[in-house]
Parts: C-alpha cells; sequence; structure tokens
C-alpha cells in the first residue's frame, strides 16, 4: 500500500508499504532515516520514540497505515540546519552517550518533556524518561544532560 | 494483509461485520507486538483512530462516556477529577510513550486479567457500550465483560464504542505490586471505590484470578459492618482484606506465586480502604 505522511516537516509518499509494517521500519528501510533506533519492536525501551502529531511514541508499536496524513518528526528533525538542539548537545557535554543505541530515543524524550515542562524536578526526568532503557550509562550522565539541557534552554530563552 | 481505513463510526462497523478476520488497532500496543513478533496474522487491519467519535470523551446525564481510543495520557490530564481510581491505574501503564498511544478501550479489547484498567472500571461499576451494524448497541456491565483469560463478551460483529461510568459520588483509589515503578504487568492489583450515599464500596481486583473480579463477599461484609461516621476499626480493614483475598483465584507463575499474591491482594485491600476512609473522613470534616 502507499503511506503519505510529513517527516521532519517534509512530505512523504512511500510506496510498496506492508499493511503490517510498523512506522519505525518505514522510517529506517523505507524513508532513508535510520536515526530511532529499533532494539526490541515490543515498547519496552523506547529507543525508536519519534514525536507522533507532537506525543513522543514508540515507533515500533505504530502501524505504518496509521500514520498516513500525519505529522512525525524524528531525532533527524531537531537540529536547526547546522544547529544542534541543546539536548542532543548536553547528551554529548555530559558523556550520556557510549555506545549510542538508546540515545536517539532518549533525546526525543527528554526533549518532549523539556518542551511541556521547561524546569522539570529530578523526579520529573525519571518518570519522562522511564519507558526508555540504557544498557551502558547507568543513567546518571543522562540526568546530567537533561538537567544541563534544561539549564541551557532557560538561558536561550532569558537571552531572547 | 488489508489495511482497513473508516473514516466513521458506521464505516467501522460495517467493516468489523463485513470482516470478522480483520483485528481492530487503536493504540497497537497490544496488535503491533503481536504482529511484530509474528504470533497473530489477522487477514487486516481495521485501523479505528480516525473515528472521530471514538477519540473523544463527552457527560451523557451526568455520566461519563469515553471513547474506545482516549489515550491513558488523556484520562490522566482530562479525567483524573472525575474518576481518580481510572486515572490512578492509567498513571501506572507503561511508560509515557505507552500511555500517549494505550487505551482503555483496548485494554478491554484485549481483555488480559493484568489489564490496569479492568479493577477502577468494576469497583466504579462501568458499563461497556459494545456496538454492532446488524445489532445495535449493547450494555455490558463491566462485571459481566470478562469471561476468561483474554476472552470477553464482545461479540464477534461488535466494536467497544465507550466506556460508561459515573464520576466518582466518593474516594477512589488503585493499588498495584509490581517490581519496579515504572513498566511493570501488575504481579497483581486491587481498586476500591467508596459511594457514601449509598453507604457501599465497589472493588476491583487485578491479576489474580483468570479474570478480573469483584470482592462481593467483601463488598456486602463492608456494607453491613461499617459505621460510615466513625474511624475503621483495624479489625474491620483486616477482614475486608481477608474477604478479598479470598475472592482471589490466583496462580503462580513467573511474575510471582499464588500463596504471594492472594497475600498482596489483602494488602492492598486494607490499605486501599484505609486511604479512602480517611478521605471519606476528611471530607465529611472540612
Ligand atoms: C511496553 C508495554 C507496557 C505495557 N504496560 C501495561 C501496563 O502497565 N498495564 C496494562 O494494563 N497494559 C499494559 N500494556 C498493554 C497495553 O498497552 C494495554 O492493554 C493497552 O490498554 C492497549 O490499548 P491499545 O489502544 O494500544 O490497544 P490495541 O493494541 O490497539 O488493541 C488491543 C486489543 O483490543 C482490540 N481492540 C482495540 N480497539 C477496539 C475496539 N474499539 N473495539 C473492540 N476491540 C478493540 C484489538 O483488536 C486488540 O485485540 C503494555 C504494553 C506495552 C507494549
Ligand atoms: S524498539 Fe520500539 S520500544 Fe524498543
Ligand atoms: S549508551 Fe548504550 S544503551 Fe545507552
Amino acid at each position: 500500500m502507499r503511506v503519505t505522511f510529513t517527516v521532519n516537516g517534509r512530505e512523504e509518499v512511500v510506496d510498496g508499504v506492508w499493511e503490517g509494517e510498523s512506522l519505525l521500519y518505514v522510517l529506517r528501510e523505507r524513508v532513508g532515516l535510520p536515526g530511532s533506533k529499533n532494539a526490541c519492536e515490543q515498547g519496552e525501551c523506547g529507543s525508536c520514540t519519534v514525536y507522533l502529531d507532537g506525543s513522543p511514541v514508540c515507533a515500533c508499536l505504530v502501524a505504518a497505515g496509521q500514520a498516513e496524513g500525519r505529522r512525525v518528526r524524528t531525532i533527524e528533525g531537531l537540529a536547526a540546519g547546522d544547529r544542534l538542539d541543546p539536548v542532543q548537545e548536553a547528551f554529548a557535554a555530559c558523556g550520556a552517550v557510549q555506545c549510542g543505541f538508546c540515545t536517539p530515543g532518549l533525546i526525543v524524550q527528554a526533549h518532549d518533556l523539556l518542551e511541556r515542562v521547561p524546569e522539570p524536578s529530578d523526579a520529573e526526568i525519571r518518570e519522562a524518561l522511564a519507558g526508555n532503557l540504557c544498557r551502558c550509562t547507568g543513567y546518571e550522565k543522562i540526568l546530567d544532560a537533561v538537567r544541563l539541557a534544561a539549564a541551557r534552554k532557560a538561558e536561550e530563552r532569558r537571552s531572547g | 494483509m488489508d489495511f482497513l481505513r473508516p473514516a466513521t463510526w458506521q464505516e467501522a462497523l460495517s467493516a468489523r461485520a463485513d470482516r470478522p478476520g480483520a483485528a481492530p488497532v487503536q493504540g497497537g500496543t497490544d496488535v503491533m507486538v503481536e504482529i511484530n513478533f509474528d504470533v497473530r496474522r489477522p487477514e487486516a487491519l481495521l485501523d479505528l483512530t480516525r473515528v472521530p467519535e471514538l477519540g473523544r470523551w463527552e457527560i451523557v446525564d451526568g455520566v461519563y462516556r469515553i471513547g474506545a481510543n482516549v489515550t491513558y495520557a488523556r484520562v490522566i490530564t482530562e479525567l483524573g477529577g472525575a474518576l481518580p481510581g481510572l486515572a490512578q491505574a492509567a498513571r501506572t501503564v507503561g511508560s509515557p510513550q505507552i500511555r500517549n498511544r494505550g487505551t482503555v478501550g483496548g485494554n478491554l479489547g484485549a481483555a488480559s486479567p493484568a489489564g490496569d484498567s479492568h479493577p477502577p472500571l468494576l469497583a466504579a461499576g462501568a458499563v461497556v457500550e459494545a456496538e454492532s451494524r446488524d445489532g445495535g448497541v449493547r450494555l455490558i456491565p463491566a462485571e459481566e465483560f470478562y469471561l476468561g483469560v483474554k476472552r470477553s463478551a464482545l461479540r464477534p460483529d461488535e466494536l467497544i464504542r465507550a466506556i460508561r461510568v459515573r464520576p466518582a459520588p466518593g474516594p477512589q483509589y488503585f493499588s498495584k505490586v509490581g517490581t519496579r515503578n515504572a513498566m511493570v504487568i501488575a504481579v497483581c492489583s486491587f481498586a476500591i471505590a467508596l459511594d457514601p450515599a449509598a453507604r457501599r464500596a465497589g472493588t476491583g481486583i487485578g491479576s489474580a484470578a483468570p479474570t478480573p473480579r469483584r470482592a462481593l463477599e467483601a463488598e456486602e461484609f463492608l456494607a453491613a459492618e461499617l459505621d460510615w461516621d466513625a474511624p475503621l476499626p483495624p479489625a474491620l480493614a483486616r477482614r475486608f482484606g481477608e474477604l478479598c483475598a479470598r475472592a482471589a483465584d490466583p496462580i503462580d507463575d513467573v511474575r510471582g506465586t499464588a500463596a504471594y499474591r492472594r497475600h498482596a491482594v489483602a494488602v492492598l485491600a486494607r490499605r486501599t480502604l484505609g486511604w479512602a476512609w480517611d478521605d471519606h473522613l476528611g471530607r465529611r470534616a472540612a
């Protein structure tokens, strides 16, 4: 079947999609956006997290046909041109990336948190990231990165 | 495989009637796992996420009518005041990403004994609104909905249109045992809903029997023994917990033993009753 949807602001028309396929598969294998990772295909790890009409979801659990006419934003769509989003910068700066497999999903999820809650408490950060598994970092550096990103975004807002 | 994409409720009901082999899909948090792992290969997917009514809730004659495709995230933010028991259960489901997609309607469709929506729906006396093209609307009380492990009273040509539930007439609590605070399927769970005007308490037990179920004997015990104007006697709360444990019929599995589950149901029942009672007396004093 054909699926037409918007990815990172661009309309994509994808043909030959199998009806049982996930949005994650379409993004990675048919649209050429391998940033969202496939680590479990069962909603447990969060490494495939993308925005669907503005809400972060597990792309592995969205049927491709359900994305018809919808807006998707992936990790590839967070940077403004050459400029990384502050959440991306903070993950790199804090050593929150080791093997990097969990990173795209964590960054999208953290990005959404900071859009909704600009100055989250540690409890709010933990709650927001509860569906994202990382097997390398032990999470402390990830918490550091989200705190740093929140501070940098606050600074950006102040300096306008 | 086909992908069916009805835009209206009537189209959805027709598709359901004409294509009994099609699997309805909303959030996909159950269905897509099965497809990804090849556990299930339905002849078609019947996508209900484009049917506007299913994504809305409304109040009809004082009763909340929650469309089947309303997500957990929205139950929490939009319905937490009126339906605190259901919202508490929704908060414990999966992760934020799962709650942004998963729905109470899908939880009912899956009819897992461990589904977190079921205990609060049972405790509050909710009704499932099912509909088919040829049979019309059928209102199924939650306690008659669950028939067995992953089996419900829904007929093959029916879809769930909505869940109907009264706004909480009194305090409600939900509590769940699991190995961590997020992303856990319940080892067991319990919900209580007080109705001070009727002097009754509703109950719902999850993940401790082949189906979610009420603890009827425990409810009758409270109706007979409770003094609604007095503090809760500890012995009475303990007895209530024991009767709830007796209503359970758990099994040993990877998540816990039957004996542990029975014990935990008693503890959850006693504690949730205590919390609800504190609120009840607090509201009266205020
Ligand atoms: C990582 C993860 C964690 C989870 N954690 C929990 C948890 O903590 N607690 C819990 O209870 N569940 C949990 N679940 C299971 C799942 O999220 C819930 O059962 C959820 O409520 C399903 O809703 P859905 O809209 O995604 O359903 P779907 O997957 O779309 O559908 C579920 C079932 O209902 C049927 N169906 C859907 N809509 C209708 C309708 N309108 N009429 C008739 N049938 C219909 C489908 O055919 C299917 O059989 C988890 C799942 C995942 C992947
Ligand atoms: S790949 Fe989607 S949650 Fe793990
Ligand atoms: S950095 Fe390796 S899984 Fe997180």
